[in-house]
């Protein structure tokens, strides 16, 4: 009964969703205001959210119904487990031995979901977005995994909330050369997971038009942009867990804040990457530089 | 002519159940009010419209202020923009558009053209006016409409169908 409360309530769906929209509000309104532009108001998302919710759902002749459908509800429940597995280890301490390598698998996950969901609409624009999607994750999991082999060497443990006292007790990763390499590098990551400006490849509106999503309308389409909403949020608190904890939860929440500036900054003063420049960019300078954080580590620097 | 702030509506027609919102909660048709994603199909226009229209979106005139956004796909679209005279290659392009658009949605006339044919309704290749192929709900004449006329039609358009709600 507990678990079901965690994950549908607290840590897990409401709270994720209530977050990851405001998330986006802060987002839309930071890139409005360095556009000089006055922005959204609060509430946009819940509008844009519920509107998606009350429209007509078009079906492309030919698709697989189910699959169709279903690939949504993959990636939003996947997010939501992520969200609730994480915000129990950063408030209470709970988890079990290795969630930190659950928590990597299950953050593929929604990606997963698009790829899914682009080569089932039967488009061939759907399709360019989700190989483009297939070949982003290629490119990024390494160098993401590499970033926090070097908090797991620094904290000696794969369990999520031994890694936070170890952090709360010694001070946190970030402190080190290793520790501010991996950061970089998994910011750089994230960027990628989350689908946002550098490397928004797999949808990028101006040429693709929205990748994967071309078919969605709808229910299905608002369940896509509530589990991306919820990513900005998830993800990046991922990262302050992994690197840089806090004791409590505003001071977590604080924490999160930086990162998503620092992301929305990045978003806006960077424009779209090609897919070949983006896999070459994670493969050759972002492996190295992690594989050398992980060296680093290694000796305790 | 085309500079004042006019903006005609399709006159006593039900604009509710042309759209198909009229047994639609009103939470639903708020919220549909305050987010309208645009898709903007240039139906064979001298692209003065469309200059216009990406005006209204730019940063002067900021119409995310009210959840405007420009859609990609027409799948994800609230309101579909119809620019320029529909003629034999366009008419049968905008009527399929119009049948993928999910519903409830809006169709919305900019310029003279697409509201009657302007200079061009003795053409060879003119079909037949726009709202004789789709219902059309607002009209927005001007040759091009002013960015702010533009945002008058659609506040217009948003003022009448909250107000068919009720």
């Amino acid at each position: 009964m507990n678990y079901i409360y965690n994950y549908l309530v607290f840590p897990g769906f409401l709270f994720a969703g209530f977050c990851g929209m405001l998330a986006s509000f802060i987002d839309r309104k930071i890139t409005a205001r360095l556009q000089w532009r006055k922005g959204p108001p609060l509430f946009q998302p819940f509008y844009d959210f519920i509107k998606l919710l009350g429209k007509e759902t078009v079906l492309p002749s030919g698709v697989s119904k189910s699959i169709f459908l279903i690939s949504p509800l993959v990636g939003l429940s996947a997010m939501t487990l992520v969200s609730t597995i994480l915000w129990l280890g950063l408030l209470y301490s709970k988890g079990f031995a290795g969630d930190l390598l659950v928590l990597i698998y299950l953050m593929t996950i929604p990606s997963i979901s698009v790829i899914i969901a682009g080569f089932s609409s039967k488009n061939p624009i759907a399709s360019i977005g989700a190989s483009r999607e297939m070949k982003l994750i290629l490119g990024y999991e390494l160098p993401f995994i590499f970033s926090i082999l070097v908090v797991i060497i620094k904290a000696n443990s794969i369990k999520l909330s031994d890694i936070i006292n170890y952090q709360i007790l010694n001070g946190p990763v970030l402190n080190s050369i290793s520790g501010v390499l991996a950061f970089i590098i998994a910011i750089f990551c994230i960027q990628a997971k989350m689908g946002i400006v550098p490397f928004d490849i797999s949808e990028a509106e101006q040429e693709i038009i929205a990748g994967p999503f071309i078919e969605y309308s709808g229910p299905p389409l608002g369940i896509f942009k509530l589990t991306r909403w919820m990513m900005l949020f998830v993800v990046p608190s991922f990262i302050v867990a992994t690197f840089f904890p806090a004791k409590t939860f505003s001071g977590n929440i604080f924490r999160y804040l930086i990162l998503l500036v620092i992301v929305t900054l990045i978003r806006n003063t960077n424009p779209r990457i090609r897919i070949d420049q983006a896999i070459r960019f994670f493969w050759v300078h972002c492996t190295v530089l992690s594989f050398i954080a992980v060296i680093l580590a290694l000796f305790g620097k | 002519m085309g500079n004042k702030f006019s903006c005609l509506f399709a006159g006593s027609i039900n604009l509710a159940t042309a759209i198909g919102i009229d047994n639609m909660s009103k939470l639903t048709l708020n919220v549909l009010t305050k987010s309208i994603w645009v898709f903007h199909a240039a139906c064979s226009p001298c692209n003065n419209c469309d200059i216009e229209i990406l005006d209204a979106l730019t940063p002067r005139y900021d119409l995310e202020r009210f959840g405007i956004v420009l859609a990609g796909s027409i799948r994800h679209a609230d309101a579909l923009l119809v620019t320029g005279v529909p003629n034999k290659k366009t008419a049968p392009r905008i009527k399929l558009l119009y049948e993928q658009m999910p519903k409830p949605g809006v169709v919305i006339a900019v310029g003279t053209c697409s509201c009657g044919g302007n200079i061009f309704r003795h053409s060879y290749n003119f079909v037949k006016p726009l709202d004789e192929i789709i219902p059309v709900n607002a009209y927005i004449p001007g040759c091009p409409p002013k960015p702010e006329a533009i945002i008058m039609g659609v506040v217009k358009l948003v003022k009448a169908l909250r107000r068919g709600n009720k």
